[in-house]
């Protein structure tokens, strides 16, 4: 094709859209390609969007996004087969400006952030696959479409193509991703009414709960997760690929596991499943990260393996990604410069922000948990055992009750082992 | 030739729930597409312009945001489009759809005779299969239904000589100019739009009729024109789910078999 | 004139399709309700020998139009003989099959009347009140039902899928008027005709049609086993189905896969054998009036959904079921 752009964007997610809105909004000439029928209609993700990076770019989006409910409450079960230790938090302030996070379905979300960048702009042609980035003398310089005379020129490619970046992993700018680096989650939307979910997770209004499980996933490393929307809640589990290969399990079944659980079943009880989706999350964190810059190319969002695994974060880290990348690209179209060097301003940003520094500080996390089984395997049925043997009221006197609960634990871990299990749990998030 | 296809935007009829409580469509952020019968009508059309030369003109009756099906029929090769757009259409049936439709062809007409008319063999949303019919009986058009392919057209006579799909078999028909095509799925393969053609067609402008741009008796039109009305809406009922589970373990096989057979013959299935 | 209730008599090549009589047991109730007679229209040529037939079914009066012209069915003629008989006698409900004919014929005719016109019934009743056909039927893929009726156009008419009504007696015994009436067209007058019609059933096969399907998914082992499942419809008067892993395995063509990716059906009866019940497969096939799943897994999530489970080989209980039910049938005649 004839026409050239300034911005090429690949993927219309969280990533992709806020870097086109940002270069469009500054008046770039920009088109952004979206291989699905229209962008969120192949997304899917558990269901929080943290508000903090969006409203950067949209001071009060929440009068105009479409939003399930605002958080208010994070609950954390751990789950032994019949009991949960649950620990939450909960605080009315979540629910009003400038709020915490939201329950989100991504078809009606990145439809309505696709709107926002097409108003800014932007060209978005969808149901277009962008299969290769053309490369001349080492520097990107466009993107082949799938489609009739379909490769289109530019100054700088944006790649947001989600976790399966199969566009830069031929320029062999990162590897195949390894089982011990992505995930696999799935997910059901199961509808209920309002009132019911109101009703069984305690809410009022438009507020809504998150919940993540640990326990469910049969010793795998990975967690399960409960969202509430206005009326459905999502549900889904996510474990590694390697040990979902290994143990040779099906994801259908651990979301069986999960919904027939008896702490789980009555929450959900009387919805009907309305989806199911499947899709790949990058868990290596900080270490998986690709150099974000090359000459005409940056990478935003999943596709530089940005997410934060043990808070559920990758759509927030994605939308500052993509917004950083494109206030990089418009610094480098003032200076006509789009090399690394010229783009560089985006990676210094990254290293700025939260996204570099909480990905940091969670470096060792995912593999704290692959190298210590224990503690998806053992420590939730021990913990719901050493609680229940401290709770029942028995007639046995405190005392000996306590004495029985350090056994229990006794028996499975030393002291010893369990301090240094401790420690480091300890050092990899610090 | 100057061929007109109508192309209906849809809701994908797979995300449209009911309100429970309200028993009314919840059709926020379900996702709107072009009605899969249309675009193999189109594709008909598009297969006549590519052998025998012709001019294309979709045409559509909706909300604002169903230019983006006149859209996608351009980026594929329509050559123009006309999206009819107004209150006063608002909840129309099929009756008064196929008046508008029928009227706008008739303003068509005025500069450009038709040909032919193409139309969905149904629209999904409805699956009435209703409008075809009800433009060829208006405009008095001969009518194709269940096409599933043209084999020739003899302009000297003004015949054209189609397929049409039916219970056990196939007919082959010769039907007199103008005609009323409605087509089928299996007719053809939809086209994939080139990359200059799909960005020409999302910048192009779609020219809108509202109920001034052509001759129309309004009380024919929109909710006052349609005799059908809709009483109420609600979900399917639900499942009695106390599923009957018999194991051949316990029970032998015949006594299964008779019980099964049994109560589908008193469910009436039979 | 006493108020009337029209079904109209589907024939080709002088073979009548069950759905008229499906419909003339129905239209007796709502011409009870209406204190109406009960009347069928029956068009073709060389049909006037056939016109006790309805009467047989329910109907009071035939209307006929016996006319070369409408010797193979062409919407012009057809519409044009009912329109002139509707205006001339003014029936209140007009009621035809919702089949490849019934949709193309009743779409014309409603046009020319301008009247209401509501496709694929499901439910057909008269409200008790206004005396007004309430008309129910499944809209948007059968995830929700409507309720429509006509209020002032005259006649109300709707179609009906074959076998929704259930099937009338047959009483030889009965008798009832023949009204003759010309057609009063000239083959010039018509602007369509019949070049050849060339017989295929294979080539419509439309699984979303059947009204009973016999599925069979990973669990029937091998695609020759399926054959026992082809038995079972057959006697059922169905069709094969297949779970993807059935397809994917080659055993039968995508035409025949039910689910997400494949076909959406509700048919009155659904037999599913050695299928899961993955919740793609569930979507596809859970609107389905009754469900039989067969399994050898208790757990198996397909029995949440069925009204009937049945735990055990499907190779031993499809053959089973296939002789009780040819036994019924036999039976019964
Ligand atoms: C089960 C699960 C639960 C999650 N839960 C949460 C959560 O609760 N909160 C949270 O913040 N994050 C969550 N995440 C992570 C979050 O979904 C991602 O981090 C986020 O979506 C990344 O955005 P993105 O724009 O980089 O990629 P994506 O959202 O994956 O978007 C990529 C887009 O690019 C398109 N595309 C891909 N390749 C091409 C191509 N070659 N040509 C054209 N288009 C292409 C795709 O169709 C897609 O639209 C979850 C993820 C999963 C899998
Ligand atoms: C995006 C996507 C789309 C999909 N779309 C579809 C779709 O459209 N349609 C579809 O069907 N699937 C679809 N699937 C696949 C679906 O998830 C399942 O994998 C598939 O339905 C399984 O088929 P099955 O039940 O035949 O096989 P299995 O899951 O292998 O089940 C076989 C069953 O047979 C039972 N069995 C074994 N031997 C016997 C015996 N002798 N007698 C009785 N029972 C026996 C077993 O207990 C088991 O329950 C889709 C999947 C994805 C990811
Ligand atoms: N609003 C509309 N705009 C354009 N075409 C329509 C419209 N409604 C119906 N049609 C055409 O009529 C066909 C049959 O529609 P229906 O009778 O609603 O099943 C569709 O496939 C379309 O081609």
């Amino acid at each position: 094709m004839k026409e050239r752009f300034d911005v090429i964007v690949v993927g219309a997610g969280p990533a992709g859209l806020a870097a086109a809105y940002t270069t469009a909004k500054a008046g770039l000439k920009t088109i952004i390609f979206e291989r699905g029928e229209f962008p969120g209609s192949k997304n899917m993700f558990g269901g929080v969007l943290f508000a903090h990076s969006l409203s950067e770019m949209f001071p009060d989006f929440w009068e105009e996004a479409p939003l399930e409910r605002a958080l208010v409450e994070e609950r954390y079960w751990l789950l032994s087969e019949d009991s949960a230790t649950t620990f939450s938090f909960k605080t009315k302030s979540f629910g009003q400006p400038p709020y915490n996070g939201f329950s989100v379905l991504r078809a009606k979300f990145d439809r309505w952030f696709a709107g926002k960048a097409v108003e800014a702009g932007a060209l978005l042609v969808n149901e277009t696959l962008v299969e290769k980035l053309i490369q001349k003398d080492g520097k990107t310089i466009g993107v082949q479409t799938g489609r009739e005379d379909g490769d289109v020129y530019g100054d700088v490619v944006i790649v947001a193509e989600g976790v399966n970046s199969l566009l830069t992993k031929e320029l062999g700018i990162h590897e195949e991703w390894r089982g011990n680096e992505v995930g696999v989650g799935v997910k059901e939307l199961i509808s209920l009414p309002k009132e019911t979910i109101q009703e069984r997770f305690n809410l009022e209004g438009n507020e809504g709960i998150a919940m993540r499980i640990l326990g469910t996933t049969r010793g795998m490393t990975g967690g399960a997760f409960l969202y509430t929307n206005k009326a459905s809640v999502s549900i889904g589990v996510a474990c590694m690929v390697e040990d979902v290969s290994n143990e040779c399990v099906c994801p259908n079944d651990l979301i069986d596991d999960l919904k027939n659980h008896p702490m789980v079943k009555p929450l959900i009880a009387g919805g009907s499943t309305k989806e199911y989706s499947a899709h790949m999350i990058p868990e290596a964190g900080f270490r998986s990260i690709p150099e974000l810059v090359h000459d005409g190319l940056m990478i935003v969002g999943d596709a530089a393996m940005l997410t934060i695994l043990i808070t559920g974060e990758g759509a927030n880290l994605a939308v500052t990604s993509g917004r950083l990348a494109g206030e990089a690209a418009v610094k480098a179209k003032e200076n006509g410069d789009f090399s690394a060097n010229g783009l560089s301003s985006y990676k210094e940003a990254m290293d700025e922000s939260y996204v570099i520094k909480d990905l940091k500080q969670f470096k060792d996390f995912a593999g704290y948990f692959h190298s210590n089984r224990d503690i998806l395997n053992l420590y939730p049925s021990l913990l719901n055992g050493i609680v229940k043997q401290v709770i029942a009221t028995d007639g046995l006197p405190r005392s000996e009750k306590i004495e029985r609960a350090k056994a229990m634990l006794k028996e499975k871990k030393s002291y010893w082992q369990l301090m240094k299990e401790a420690w480091h749990g300890w050092r990899s998030i610090r | 030739m100057h061929l007109v296809v109508c192309v209906k935007q849809v809701p994908d009829a797979t995300e449209v729930k009911v309100d429970p409580v309200k028993g009314t469509l919840v059709r926020q952020g379900v996702p709107s597409i072009a009605n899969p019968y249309d675009m193999h009508a189109l594709e008909m059309a598009l297969q006549l312009k590519d052998e025998h030369g012709a001019k294309i003109t979709v045409l559509s009756m909706g909300p604002p945001q169903a230019t983006d099906v006149i859209k996608r029929s351009i980026s594929i090769g329509a050559d123009d489009g006309r999206l009819l757009c107004d209150v006063a259409f608002a909840g129309s049936d099929t009756l008064a759809t196929s008046y508008i439709l029928s009227q706008a062809i008739k303003e068509i007409e005025k500069t450009d005779p038709v040909d032919i008319v193409f139309a969905g063999k149904m629209a999904i949303d409805g699956d009435t299969a209703q409008v075809g019919p009800g433009i060829a009986t208006r405009l008095g058009y001969s009518l194709v239904t269940y096409c599933l392919g043209i084999d020739g057209i003899d302009t000297g006579r003004s015949v054209i000589k189609a397929r049409r799909q039916l219970e056990g078999g196939c007919e082959v028909v010769e039907a007199d100019l103008p005609v009323l095509i409605t087509v089928v799925k299996e007719a053809n393969e939809v086209r994939y739009a080139s990359l200059p053609d799909l960005i020409k067609s999302i910048r192009s402008d779609v020219t809108v009729w509202n109920k001034e741009f052509f001759e129309l008796d309004i009380p024919q039109c929109g909710l006052k024109g349609s005799p059908t009305q809709v009483k109420k809406i609600f979900p399917p009922p639900p499942k009695d789910v106390t599923p009957e589970i018999m194991n051949t373990g316990e029970t032998g096989l015949d006594e299964i078999a008779n019980t099964v057979a049994e109560a589908v013959s008193k469910a009436g299935i039979l | 004139m006493k108020k009337s209730v029209w079904i109209f008599i589907e024939q080709t090549d002088g073979k009548f399709n069950d759905v008229s009589w499906e419909l003339l047991g129905k239209g007796r109730e709502l011409a009870t309700a209406l204190d109406a007679e009960l009347c069928g229209v029956l068009l073709g040529h060389k049909v006037i020998e056939m016109a006790e037939e309805p009467v047989y079914y329910g109907a009071d009066k035939v209307f006929v139009i016996d006319d070369p012209l409408l010797e193979y069915y062409r919407t012009q003629p057809y519409a044009h003989g009912l329109v002139a008989l509707v205006k001339e006698y003014k029936p209140e409900v007009f009621l035809m099959g919702a089949t490849y004919l019934g949709r193309d014929l009743s779409g014309a005719v409603a046009t020319h009347l301008k009247t209401g016109l509501t496709a694929d019934c499901t439910v057909l009743n008269i409200d008790e009140e206004t005396k007004l056909l309430h008309q129910t039927r499944p809209a948007f893929g059968g995830n929700i039902m409507a309720t429509i009726y006509c209020a002032s156009a005259r006649p109300q008419m709707a179609t009906v899928r074959p076998r929704v009504m259930s099937m009338p007696d047959r009483d030889a015994s009965r008798k009832g008027q023949i009204i003759e009436a010309k057609l009063g067209l000239k083959e010039t007058d018509i602007s369509t005709r019949r070049v050849e019609f060339v017989c295929d059933p294979s080539t419509s096969f439309r699984i979303e049609d059947a009204q009973v399907i016999v599925a069979g998914g990973r669990g029937i082992g091998d695609g020759a086993n399926f054959k026992l499942l082809k038995e079972l419809a057959d006697v059922l008067g169905g069709v094969v189905g297949a779970s993807r892993a059935a397809v994917d395995a080659g055993w039968l063509d995508w035409s025949h896969q039910v689910g997400q990716t494949g076909h959406t059906v509700r048919p009155r009866l659904y037999i599913s054998a050695g299928i899961s019940g993955a919740i793609q497969h569930q979507v596809g096939m859970e609107g389905s009036d009754m469900i039989i799943a067969i399994n050898k897994d208790p757990d198996a999530s397909i029995f949440k959904i069925a009204d009937y489970g049945i735990v055990g080989d499907a190779l031993e209980i499809v053959p089973a079921l296939t002789e009780a039910f040819r036994k019924m049938k036999g039976e019964s005649g």
